[in-house]
């Protein structure tokens, strides 16, 4: 199936152009098919796609993207800014009633996440501002859906309003809120059914609910695999019960989540909380740049490259790449490198960044050994500064002061030695292979086996 | 013979109300769908780019997936220039038939399960969180009870707060025994318990309802091939479908969902589920088309009827019915000349 990601598709479109020079306002065109290609496969509605590409294009028209080397990252560059700008700031404030009970209200269609929703942010409500929330179970329809509120009341420990299913959802909230002013309870939770947008009596129910309890917060909770219909259900639930953020569930999963583009777009909300696992606290604020690179398809790939650009000295890197050519990389070369490796953050985090990674089975459980970058660390550190740029002359006394002195043991002390004596090898190699083929970037043969 | 007089005996031979819940169930579906289609024929005179494109973009707001649209539009271009179609008219119904056509490719006999004469027939359902496994399953008990068969559930979600509850009140409901552990418990030995209670009580259908997961989550798509290996063990043969539920509000990502789970669980059908609203489910023509997996019923409302076999010419049909009934007069008007 073709889920590669945009770049890549830009990449083959250029290839086409390749040998032509200058890019020309009809390469542009061909590019934003692929733009158009990519956020439609991401299932961003189609009228929002129309819209965005017309905007990118103009931009990318009137740029620098004709006279740029690097034409296709530059497009990637309108393109992803362009989402992240139009997805909003990062934002999780909560208005809170001045006086309480603060009324949150949680609507939405059938099995998009509401009633786990709704337990997870009265968690993180009271973990994180402190607040004394009560869960309301408005869900008269859906079996078992009041068992369900309770259960996971039961979980947190939080007090849950009910009145059976006989009653009138409007009654149930209207209770709950005296309730919650009766028993102190600052934030009152109501889990609504879920319903289609459509469904007139039922969105009637939910205006009664508004009007009854006049809700400080409506929160439109979306499943973030939804197709082209989601701008069309953010539109009337928005219309009919006036929504004031989003949040966006099961966005653990692999989809691309352009229904977060297609709500933001219709409806101007912000969506503010993503849900990212089955636990009551996998709830987290929602990151419009991690966004628009997932519905781009290519990983956090952007991020990784800034990170990479703020943190590697062009200098530095010109400077190593002398010392693989005339073979003066020492230790303390190499100490340097691993810390700015280190700057960029937990090398799980990194390789799940790689786009295609998520494709990956397992890459949830890969755990990288930070600890033992921290002990090759110490082994360096432990070198005298002789040893460090002449490792031949490590003997196996001194072995043993440095495995003494870094706390691990001569064995460590010796594969690291000897993975740097091969790394060296390689360089030779390397160095030999490219000279006269003019400057490349720098890299670090045998870095990635170092921490495995 | 035309492809509406086709699809009309086909459809003649069915009782009629089951049409009607169709045609009820994709009202929606159908007025924007087909106003859309109507209109479009209605603005162009000919059949031309701009039409293609604008018929494109209609079925990819259904949800369709760009390449299977793409497929679609370069096999309707073939079919217009090769039937010479250069007005609107003619155009609808090669439409259709090119939907149908994709529907029906791989194996045959969607919509019907494959029930066992002798011993339960064991039917699993699987898919991701939300998408209605435990109504579905509800509806389906129903149905079976109400052709005089009897069924037994199995409370296979054991990990969602007041999921057993759920499967509980449906197997209230309907009148169906289920087989329940408490929660969290190994979803496994609730499977084990009910096959060899479904095969103890001689019971026609035991109906296996699984927690919802997303299909990246490989622990539990492990925990899953294990439930349908231990059903396996203790039935040889079972379970005899394993039916992913999907929901028709879902996009593209529907089919990685439908290929993750064939790999885990070798899906033999689809319940496309929420077909009442105004999603299209057009995803199910991708997935038909590139998985070959066929749709085998449809959940198209509340009710407890409201779960039908799925059937690629009513279907159709639904989405079609204005414009068809309109093109058999113009047909009916021709007729001397057919």
């Amino acid at each position: 199936m073709a889920f590669e990601g945009l770049g890549e598709r830009l990449q083959q479109t250029l290839q086409k152009i390749k040998g032509k020079g200058k890019v020309t306002e009809a390469d542009v065109k061909e590019m934003m098919r692929e733009v158009r290609f990519a956020l439609i496969e991401a299932d961003v509605n189609l009228k929002v796609v129309k819209e965005f590409v017309k905007k990118v294009s103009e931009r990318a028209v009137g740029s620098d993207v004709m006279q740029s080397l690097t034409p296709g990252q530059q497009v990637v560059k309108i393109v992803r800014d362009e989402l992240a700008e139009l997805m909003g700031g990062e934002t999780e404030a909560i208005t809170f009633a001045k006086k309480p009970p603060t009324v949150i209200m949680m609507v939405g269609l059938q099995g998009a996440g509401k009633t786990t929703t709704t337990g997870k942010l009265a968690n993180l409500i009271r973990k994180k501002y402190n607040r004394k929330p009560l869960l309301a179970a408005a869900d008269v329809y859906r079996p078992a859906a009041i068992q369900q509120l309770e259960t996971i009341g039961k979980q947190l420990g939080m007090p849950v309003f009910q009145l059976g299913t006989e009653a009138d959802p409007v009654d149930i909230a209207k209770q709950a809120v005296a309730k919650a002013k009766e028993d102190h309870n600052d934030v009152v939770f109501i889990d609504t059914a879920g319903r289609l947008q459509i469904d007139e009596d039922l969105m009637q129910e939910l205006r009664n609910i508004h009007d009854a309890v006049k809700p400080d917060e409506v929160y439109l909770v979306v499943d973030a695999m939804t197709g082209q219909v989601a701008a069309n259900v953010a539109e009337t639930f928005d219309q009919q019960v006036g929504v004031t953020g989003v949040v966006l569930t099961k966005l653990d999963g692999d989809t691309r989540g352009g229904a977060a583009l297609s709500i933001r777009s219709v409806t101007g909300k912000p969506i503010k909380f993503a849900g990212m696992g089955e636990k009551l606290d996998a709830l987290e604020p929602f990151h419009p740049e991690r966004m628009a690179s997932r519905i781009l398809g290519m990983g956090d790939v952007m991020s990784l490259i800034e990170k990479a650009q703020t943190n590697v000295d062009e200098e530095k890197a010109k400077e190593l790449e002398q010392k693989f050519r005339d073979q003066s990389f020492t230790f303390d070369d190499f100490l340097e490198q691993l810390e700015q490796v280190k700057k960029m953050g937990p090398l799980d985090e990194i390789l799940k960044m790689l786009p295609g990674a998520g494709k990956i089975k397992g890459i949830d459980n890969v755990k990288v050994d930070e600890k033992q970058m921290d002990r090759v660390e110490a082994v360096i550190k432990s070198m005298t500064i002789a040893e460090k740029s002449k490792p031949e002359i490590i003997n196996s006394s001194r072995k043993k002061r440095i495995a003494r002195g870094s706390g691990t043991s001569i064995q460590e002390v010796n594969r690291l030695l000897k993975q740097f004596d091969e790394m060296r090898k390689m360089m030779k190699q390397m160095s030999n292979m490219q000279q006269g083929k003019g400057k490349r970037k720098m890299k670090m043969p045998g870095l990635d086996s170092l921490f495995k | 013979m035309s492809f509406f007089k086709k699809l009309k005996e086909k459809i003649s031979g069915k009782p009629d109300e089951t049409t009607e819940k169709y045609k009820d169930g994709l009202e929606k579906t159908r007025t924007s769908f087909t106003s859309k289609v109507n209109d479009l024929v209605a603005r162009y005179r000919k059949v031309d780019e701009d039409f293609f494109e604008e018929l494109e973009e209609l079925l990819l707001q259904a949800d369709v997936g760009f390449e299977t649209v793409m497929e679609l539009m370069d096999d309707l271009r073939f079919e217009v220039q090769r039937r010479n179609v250069k007005d609107t008219e003619g155009i609808q119904t090669a439409i259709s038939e090119k939907l149908v056509d994709i529907y029906r490719k791989g194996e045959d006999g969607e919509g019907s399960l494959n029930m066992q004469e002798e011993g339960p027939t064991v039917i699993l359902f699987v898919g991701v969180n939300g998408v209605g496994k435990t109504t579905t399953i509800g509806k389906l008990a129903h149905r079976f009870i109400s052709e005089g068969k009897s069924v037994m559930l199995a409370a296979g979600d054991t990990f969602r707060a007041g999921a057993i509850d759920q499967l509980q009140v449906w197997g209230d409901r309907v009148g169906a025994e289920v087989i329940r552990h408490a929660e969290n418990s190994d979803p496994a030995a609730v499977m084990y318990d009910a096959v060899r209670a479904a095969k103890n009580r001689k019971v026609d259908v035991l109906i296996c309802d699984t927690a919802g997961r997303l299909q990246n989550k490989v622990n539990l798509m492990n925990e899953l091939e294990k439930v349908h290996r231990v059903i396996g063990r203790e039935l040889p043969d079972a379970p005899h479908e394993t039916l992913l539920a999907l929901d028709a509000t879902t996009g593209q990502n529907a089919l990685i969902q439908a290929e993750t789970f064939k790999e885990a669980t070798n899906v033999t059908g689809i319940v496309l589920t929420k077909l009442d609203g105004t999603a299209k489910g057009g995803i199910v023509l991708a997935i038909r088309n590139k998985l070959g997996i066929p749709v085998k019923f449809v959940g198209l409302g509340e009710g407890m009827e409201d779960l039908q076999p799925f059937d690629a010419e009513r279907y159709v049909y639904g989405l079609f019915a204005e414009g068809l009934e309109q093109e058999a007069e113009i047909l009916g008007q021709e007729k001397g000349e057919d």
